[in-house]
């Protein structure tokens, strides 16, 4: 079942070739290949093939929100997006703290059977900073969870997040932050700045962010930890994970689409589609997480895509609840505002989007060149097909995205999940 | 703005007819402050006012015609009718003008209302209901520089400089010193350019 | 004009027209018996209020009657509001049962601005087109306190073009700071807000004024200064160290008061503070204007319901 003959597809915008699939594995690269009996063949139509996209940071929602998403719309989300894996994000209700929980929404996952679905261990129990949460038997469950977060809240105190890295240096996972200080950023609505200070919405400032990556980066060194940094959204904190990586700290770190696109300055509408945590920063910001990206200081592109079923954004922008989708918009986003400027080649987009956040989260079989013997895992991209979003028309079950009817560039055509198609032309195969 | 059919007369070259020079609207001015002495023996307890803004000039114009003949000037006010229109509705809010009733009130007066052109008779009823809130008149009366007829309520002028019959389409300028420069009365055919 | 959000809603010119509006009012109500215009008749005016504040709910009530709306009051205790209703639904409601003109108090910054833009997408729906007006929304704005105070000031100081207006206090917090430094800013006013630096928000740089830290540096060169509440909550805050070290610093007292020249204007938006914000004689002296703005609030308000409701729909 999951043989597949893809034609005229051009790896990495490079040449056409054909890729004959068996078993999930690219067994042949070449041209004029042939189709066996009984084979499907994808005719790339010329387009840009990439390794499937790896999530590192996704809201699912299951169990406990499914009024906002589940397993299946946002799977469905995901390989319409072109993506091949996610991190499901353990901030559900009930807390995915236990094995138990990680294996539902792992087994969940497999059900649907769209994306490998990889959910996210919480760091201490409920997300609430205080117990350790049991990473160890997380780790080797069902769900062989690789990377554990408390995501929505920091683990803000400085003893228990120690005692996290270093526990999980010898599980060889991986600890995500949200740097957050909460202390810093009490009832705070928007980026601490001149938009914020005009609307009166209280400030999250950049230093909340700033301070706990760099303690968690002192930490990380100390413990021998891999540290992975969720949503950078500040220039400054740049600063610091350079200096981090440079004396060998085991830190990579992530951007948002909407960190490398959006800015303040879209609050002034006060519609809370544009509430996000962290906040939309300044447009320098913006420039310098793209600047970070093309130069590695930031690892990759995870979308914190965060469905919200509308009554939890139809409010004030106080009542309103963080957080966009991005599943479907992150390919669109990157080309925009790395490939089109010249930022990023399409061996850089891959290496953001597919190979640098599967080797961050440990999977073997994701993120992997494309090449004979490797997983067929495949995005299939048409570079020149513009589109126009309407969060009505997204799979997810909300439709809170922030790019409400702007153009963007590149469409997904089609997603190869080991061999089998997941999606063409903008529609889930089931 | 005494009528909603005329036109901005301030600043206006138009290609218009001469009702009034500047010498007839001083003549006319004269004329009806002889009346309102006569009509009113005297002008006991007369209290002039205006309906802005042109109005409220005519009715300062008037009280020193009346102190020249009289040897002393009735008291002067102005009220001013948008608050009580019937027509508010039918166009975006309008600035409000002066409304200044003298010290002495109107209470046991007799007002003489003041404006420049009598035309539907709308912005007279608006400015009685206004005046009434001030007080108790023992009679109004009315007087304008101009009637140009086209009446949708039962109202008519005491005093009146000129009758102008117009067809509705037809402006009447009332030009007066104070605001416009000059004096005089046109008359701006349909059609003609502002 | 078809809501009043914000000041700057509101360009030179028409800020001017409310102002002048407001003095006509005020000026055909003068020396009356009964203080009431018809203008208003039918018209159906809610005050829906989510935070406590009898002042301003109370000058746009009596602003509504007499101008013979029917003023309907809406708190938000006792209501569906308090049985989890959202601000959506609620403001639906009140439009769909035909409010011509809703004005909305609210805890949550940008709140009118959602109702606003709530109204005017279902307003087929709701048959009604309903004018919305913010009597203070969070930290962001409350802008007919700015007109009224941009009344008094005009009325004691014969105009607000180049004159210097020092604004006192706790900004960070403060609707009524950032309205006014906007509307008086657009009627060409020099504005100075002092203020210590833990109560002054980050990006004050940019807003169209000058900060200073010195109040007694300024007070001889200001026509009017415009003291702002302190709110209780922020003296446990550690915005500052005690309300003694803040009277020290930004209270007005007498003394500091005597530096101010002759003709200058004292105001508060209250409720004040006395002895902490303002010393209680500097609030009673003949300088203190501060219940000429109180009754300046109902004219002024009155001109705003006259823009909004007077007139043609937009």
């Amino acid at each position: 079942m999951s043989d597949l003959l893809i034609s005229n597809a051009r790896p990495y915008g490079g040449d056409a070739v054909d890729l004959l699939v068996r078993d999930g594995v690219v067994t042949e690269i070449g041209r004029g290949l042939d189709a066996p009996d009984g084979v499907e063949v994808l005719d790339a139509g010329g387009h840009v093939l990439l390794p499937g996209f790896v999530d590192l940071h996704t809201h699912l929602r299951e169990p406990g929100g499914e009024e906002s998403e589940d397993v299946a719309t946002g799977s469905a989300a995901a390989a319409l997006g072109g993506y091949t894996a996610v991190f499901a994000m353990p901030n559900t209700d009930p807390v995915a703290d236990t094995a138990v929980v990680v294996e539902h929404v792992r087994r969940r996952g497999e059900e649907v059977g769209l994306v490998d679905v990889h959910p996210v261990g919480a760091v201490t129990v409920g997300l609430e900073g205080v117990k350790m949460a049991e990473l160890g038997t997380m780790a080797r469950s069902r769900a062989q969870v690789r990377m554990f977060s408390d995501d929505g809240r920091c683990v803000h105190d400085p003893l228990v997040m120690r005692r996290a890295l270093e526990y999980a240096s010898a599980l060889e996972v991986v600890i995500a932050q949200h740097a957050e200080d909460h202390r810093l950023t009490a009832g705070a609505q928007a980026h601490e700045g001149v938009v914020a200070s005009r609307l009166g919405l209280a400030g999250w400032p950049a230093t909340a962010e700033e301070t706990i990556v760099a303690r968690d980066c002192a930490l990380a060194r100390e413990a021998g930890a891999a540290l992975h940094v969720c949503h950078v959204s500040s220039a400054r904190t740049i600063d610091v994970l350079r200096a981090a990586k440079a004396a060998g700290v085991r830190v990579s770190a992530e951007v948002t689409p909407h960190h490398l696109l959006l800015t303040d300055a879209a609050l002034t509408s006060y519609d809370p589609v544009h509430k996000v945590n962290p906040p939309l920063r300044t447009g320098a910001d913006t420039r310098a997480m793209r600047e970070a990206l093309a130069e590695g200081v930031i690892d990759v592109v995870a979308t914190d895509h965060a469905p919200h079923a509308a009554q939890y954004k139809d409010t004030e922008w106080a009542a309103a609840r963080p957080g966009m989708l991005g599943l479907q918009t992150a390919l669109s986003v990157v080309v925009h505002t790395m490939l089109e400027p010249g930022l990023l080649d399409w061996r850089g987009v891959a290496r953001v989007l597919s190979e640098r956040p599967a080797e961050i989260a440990g999977l073997p079989d994701q993120g992997r060149p494309i090449a004979e013997g490797e997983p067929a895992n495949f995005a299939l991209v048409d570079p020149d097909g513009a589109w126009t979003v309407r969060g009505a028309k997204l799979a997810s079950r909300a439709a809170n995205t922030p790019y409400e009817g702007m153009r963007l560039p590149a469409t997904v055509v089609a997603t190869v999940l080991r061999g089998r198609i997941t999606t063409t032309q903008g529609e889930v195969r089931s | 703005m005494a009528d909603d059919r005329r036109g901005d007369p301030a600043g206006a070259t138009p290609p218009s007819r001469e009702l009034l020079s500047a010498a007839d609207v001083t003549r006319t001015i004269a004329r009806i402050a002889h009346q309102i002495i006569e009509k009113t023996a005297g002008v006991e307890g007369v209290v002039l006012i205006g309906i802005p803004t042109r109005g409220t000039v005519l009715a300062a114009r008037l009280a020193a015609a009346i102190a020249e003949f009289e040897g002393s000037a009735p008291p002067v006010g102005s009220v001013d009718p948008t608050l009580y229109r019937d027509d508010l509705r039918r166009r975006p809010a309008r600035a409000l003008e002066d409304t200044a009733v003298p010290d002495t009130g109107v209470d046991d007066a007799l007002v003489v209302l003041v404006d420049d052109v009598l035309m539907s008779g709308r912005t007279v009823r608006a400015a009685l209901d206004a005046l009434s809130e001030h007080g108790r008149p023992r009679a109004v009366q009315l007087a304008v520089l101009v009637d140009r007829g086209h009446r949708e309520l039962p109202i008519r002028a005491d005093y009146v400089g000129k009758n102008v019959p117009t067809a509705r389409d037809e402006q009447i300028l009332v030009l007066l010193s104070e605001i416009d420069g000059s004096d005089g009365v046109r008359l701006r055919r349909a059609g003609a350019d502002a | 004009m078809k809501h009043l959000l914000s000041v700057s809603d509101l360009d030179a010119a028409a800020a001017t027209g409310v102002l002048d509006t407001a003095d006509r009012l005020k000026q055909a109500l003068l020396g009356r018996e009964v203080r009431k215009l018809p203008t208003l008749r039918g018209r159906t005016v809610i005050t829906m209020f989510y935070e406590d504040s009898t002042r301003t709910r109370v000058s746009f009530e009596i602003a509504g009657k007499w101008m013979s709306a029917d003023t309907v009051n809406v708190s938000a205790k006792g209501s569906s509001v308090s049985k989890g209703e959202s601000l959506r639904d609620t403001s639906l409601t009140l439009s769909a049962m035909g409010a011509d003109c809703v004005i909305v108090r609210h805890p949550a910054s940008g709140a009118a601005h959602r109702l606003a833009g709530w109204v005017d997408r279902d307003h087929a729906t709701t048959g009604t087109h309903t004018s919305v007006v913010n009597a203070g929304d969070g930290t962001h704005e409350h802008p007919t306190q700015a007109l009224l105070d941009a009344a008094t000031l005009r009325d004691r100081l014969g105009g607000i073009a180049g004159r210097r207006i020092g604004i006192v206090g706790d900004v960070l917090h403060s609707r009524v700071a950032r309205s006014n430094v906007l509307l008086l800013a657009t009627l060409g006013a020099d504005v100075v807000l002092v203020a210590p630096p833990t109560l002054l928000p980050t990006g004050v740089e940019e807003w169209p004024c000058r900060v200073a830290a010195e109040l007694d540096a300024e007070l001889p060169a200001l026509d009017a200064v415009m003291m702002l509440r302190v709110q209780a909550e922020r003296m446990h805050g550690s915005f500052f160290p005690s309300a003694r070290e803040y009277a020290i610093g930004y209270g007005l007292s007498a003394d500091r008061a005597a530096l101010l020249p002759d003709h200058a204007v004292v105001l508060h938006p209250g409720p004040m503070v006395r002895g902490m914000e303002i010393a209680p004689s500097v609030a009673d002296s003949p300088s203190a204007a501060i219940l000429a703005q109180v009754s300046n609030g109902v004219h002024v308000r009155m001109a705003v319901l006259y823009h909004l409701l007077a007139g043609a729909p937009e």
